[in-house]
């Protein structure tokens, strides 16, 4: 009991939380990029454009398919090689942008391919140009049919951001593994507040998520 | 990058080898575990549904790396000495199950309630019932996303790395660090996880127009 009162002082949650913090910075900064950048390239993919879409499509399907821990170490250790050496806050975001960048890319196009062709028929139909119809017409319909899926996306960054402290990114795990570095008494609790903190973030999301989804339904 | 590829060929297909045992093993387990609560989800008793729910949100809404390191940390300071790769296995296992328990629920939700019914009027037991003639429809339906759990699956088993799970991504960074080849040996290993998980996603893309 006396180990889960000390490894629960006041000090050590505080730095838990400053990781928690550093966790959630990463994450948001992630995922507006990675959803501009993934709008961007879902609707290249959409769009067919001879060539072009496909070297993109396949871009995004390779990308996707790899583990994203190897990607965080592409861009840490790797990128070096070129002359580019990011810091580790600034790699994390780098890899995480990557490579949910395709990830929503997909989502996207899956977005935008459950749209009624008929609402861009009559879009153009009625003389808009095919950039109008995709953002006055397409688009906000589609948005509103991927909230789900990108909200369970934006979940699994935020619980991908563990794997950066391979690279030593001060987040929640990082500052986690420090705690029970004092004190291997300090495990169990420290695990238990971790999976706590990461839950609750994630959880709350999903909820908030459901409750869209009802509301829109 | 050839080179490198002849000189470490021993390490990267024992890496590889111990991934895909790693993602076969977690699947096979997880596939029953998370079918096991996927029926507890949908069982007419509450308490069931209840335990079924609480397993399935916990461990969807923790990160796999904190699963993995619990396991490799806690166990063998309390219960048994296991190494890296078995304890990275069960949490890929544990964490994977959830996912599983999700899509099959999923699955289960979208065959016909009259099935059910008509199997319970024709005197089938809850059990009977799922087993013979719930289950059998509802697997058909979820082939794709189970497919694509078996790719996240793959991909996780990258986490084995941070237990010292000799896995492909462990074996990888030790060559990296010996040859410091860092870009080559990492696409190395890239090619290596894309012949594992590009077919599979291909082949469930066209299940799926298939299907639909």
């Amino acid at each position: 009991m006396q180990n889960w009162i000390d490894a629960y002082s006041w000090i050590n949650i505080r730095f838990l939380l400053q990781g928690l913090g550093i966790t959630i910075f990463i994450s948001v900064i992630s995922v507006v990029l990675s959803f501009i950048f993934g709008s961007i390239l879902g609707i290249i993919r959409y769009a067919k454009i001879p060539y072009f879409s496909r070297i993109v499509g396949f871009i995004i399907d390779v990308v996707r398919n790899l583990p994203l821990l190897l990607i965080i170490f592409f861009t840490y250790f790797g990128l070096p090689a070129f002359g580019f050496k990011p810091d580790t806050i600034p790699a994390a975001i780098l890899a995480m942008t990557f490579f949910e960048s395709m990830m929503i890319a997909e989502i996207i196009r899956s977005g935008i391919l459950a749209v009624d062709i008929g609402q861009m028929e009559a879009a153009r139909a009625q003389g808009m140009k095919l950039g109008q119809a995709m953002w006055h017409v397409i688009l906000p319909q589609a948005y509103k049919k991927m909230i789900p899926a990108l909200v369970s996306q934006f979940i699994s960054l935020i619980k991908d951001t563990s794997l950066a402290t391979i690279i030593v990114v001060p987040e929640l795990m990082q500052h986690g593994q420090v705690v029970y570095g004092q004190n291997p008494n300090y495990i169990i609790p420290v695990f238990v507040i971790m999976a706590v903190m990461y839950f609750v973030v994630c959880y709350a999301l999903s909820l908030l998520s459901r409750y869209i989804d009802h509301r829109m339904a | 990058m050839i080179k490198l590829l002849v000189d470490n060929w021993s390490a990267f297909i024992s890496g590889f080898g111990w991934t895909v045992l790693s993602s076969i093993v977690a699947l096979f387990f997880s596939l029953i575990i998370g079918s096991l609560f996927a029926i507890l989800e949908v069982m007419p008793s509450k308490t069931a549904r209840v335990i079924g729910n609480i397993y399935v949100e916990i461990f969807r809404n923790i990160p796999l790396l904190v699963i993995t390191m619990f396991f490799y940390l806690v166990i063998p300071l309390y219960v048994v000495k296991i190494n890296g790769f078995t304890a990275g296995t069960i949490g890929l296992t544990i964490y994977t199950s959830a996912f599983i328990a999700e899509t099959v629920r999923s699955g289960i939700n979208s065959v016909d309630i009259g099935q059910m019914e008509a199997s319970r009027a024709q005197g089938m037991t809850f059990w009977q019932a799922m087993r013979y003639i719930v289950l059998p429809q509802a697997f058909k339906l979820v082939i794709p996303p189970l497919g694509n759990q078996f790719i996240n699956l793959v991909k996780n088993s990258s986490v084995l790395a941070f237990v010292a799970g000799f896995d492909l991504m462990y074996q990888g960074n030790a060559i990296a660090s010996t040859t410091f080849e860092t870009v080559n040996t990492y696409i190395v290993v890239g090619v290596f996880y894309l012949v594992i998980t590009l077919p599979i996603s291909y082949y469930m893309q066209h299940l799926e127009r298939k299907l639909a």
